[in-house]
């Protein structure tokens, strides 16, 4: 392999694998972004944004209620946002903003707030 | 870099042609922006990298000023700015449990400064020089119409949801984004329009959530703005 082809192969295989590499961010600092908004910071529904939604957020921190959903049910609500699982337009979706890893991972911290995992 | 000596010269002469053509045109809200406003704000770069660096974000990014704000807008407010954001640019750094819900935490807001009537002009003129990523607009793309409030309404709230996330009138809405009733007078439209196709492009990893929506949504959306800033909110 010539110097040029190594340096476009090095090139594109770095293309390939920053999109991974800008995905660390924990399951916890995503929920603080984007979910504490609305959700609250302790998890409970309780937002600074719920006052005057006609619809209230799901408490993550009840157990029982968590339990009741599969893994890929809280993935399709995050991803497709409420109106994909016939619940509010209040839950917007987070497909274009979030890959799949991130909203994994949301899953998963989804499931220690909950204690239910 | 190597120059040769009469090259040399010629970047000398530039750099100092340069200098007196910007003391000629008294630049004097550039030398307010880069002296006074950039510890707040990114007059230049793309924006936050990571959510470490969105959460340590003072003010909005600048660089694309001149493609975002009115100009009228921008000298006005920096006359007397108000807050546009009820809980700060991040408002998981102003928030506190409350008692029934969490609640802003006023204490660690930042308060914008004032500027004189002169200098606000000079800034407000020189911000609209900060035109990064003018390839995401379609100059035009907004096509002025009308709507009434309580259609306009409809679609922000009952359909969108955005409501969830600012508020329509002083108190009224969420308050994790920034208010809505102003944005008529202080946002140029086709800038309202591609921001709301895709708020990442503009203002990466921001907690806007990129929704996908009809062209004639938008028109629709940017109407009811327009509307709404012409309202007279105590």
């Amino acid at each position: 392999m010539s110097g040029r082809k190594l340096k476009a192969a090095l090139m594109l295989l770095g293309l390939l694998v920053s999109p991974l590499l800008s995905a660390a961010e924990s399951g916890e600092d995503l929920y603080k972004i984007y979910c504490w908004q609305c959700h609250g910071m302790q998890g409970d529904g309780m937002g600074i944004n719920i006052p005057d939604m006609s619809v209230q957020p799901r408490n993550h921190t009840d157990s029982k209620d968590m339990s009741a959903r599969a893994d890929e049910d809280l993935f399709k609500a995050i991803k497709g946002g409420g109106q994909a699982i016939d619940k509010s337009v209040l839950m917007p979706p987070w497909g274009e903003v979030l890959s799949d890893d991130e909203i994994q991972s949301l899953v998963r911290y989804l499931r220690e707030l909950c204690k239910c995992g | 870099m190597h120059l040769k000596p009469a090259g040399l010269m010629g970047v000398v002469i530039a750099f100092t042609a340069m200098l007196f053509a910007a003391a000629a045109f008294g630049d004097t809200g550039e030398k307010i922006l880069t002296s006074r406003c950039v510890e707040c704000h990114e007059l230049k770069g793309p924006g936050p990298a990571s959510l470490a660096e969105l959460r340590a974000l003072k003010g909005p990014n600048l660089s694309y000023a001149g493609n975002k704000y009115k100009q009228a807008w921008l000298a006005q407010w920096l006359k007397a700015p108000t807050r546009i954001r009820p809980a700060g640019m991040y408002y998981g750094n102003h928030i506190k449990p409350g008692e029934e819900h969490d609640v802003v935490d006023e204490a660690g807001l930042i308060t914008h400064v004032a500027l004189g009537d002169a200098d606000a002009k000079a800034v407000a003129a020189a911000l609209m020089q900060h035109k990064a990523k003018s390839e995401l607009l379609t100059p035009g793309v907004y096509q002025p119409g009308t709507i009434s409030l309580s259609m306009g309404e409809m679609i922000f709230d009952k359909f969108r949801g955005c409501l969830a996330c600012h508020q329509i009138e002083p108190g009224y809405g969420g308050v994790s984004g920034p208010e809505i009733y102003t944005v008529g007078s202080r946002l140029q439209e086709d800038y309202i329009i591609s921001f709301i196709q895709n708020p990442q492009a503009w203002s990466p990893l921001t907690f806007m959530p990129r929704r996908t929506l009809k062209d004639k949504d938008l028109q629709k959306l940017v109407h009811y703005f327009r509307a709404l800033a012409k309202e007279k909110f105590e």
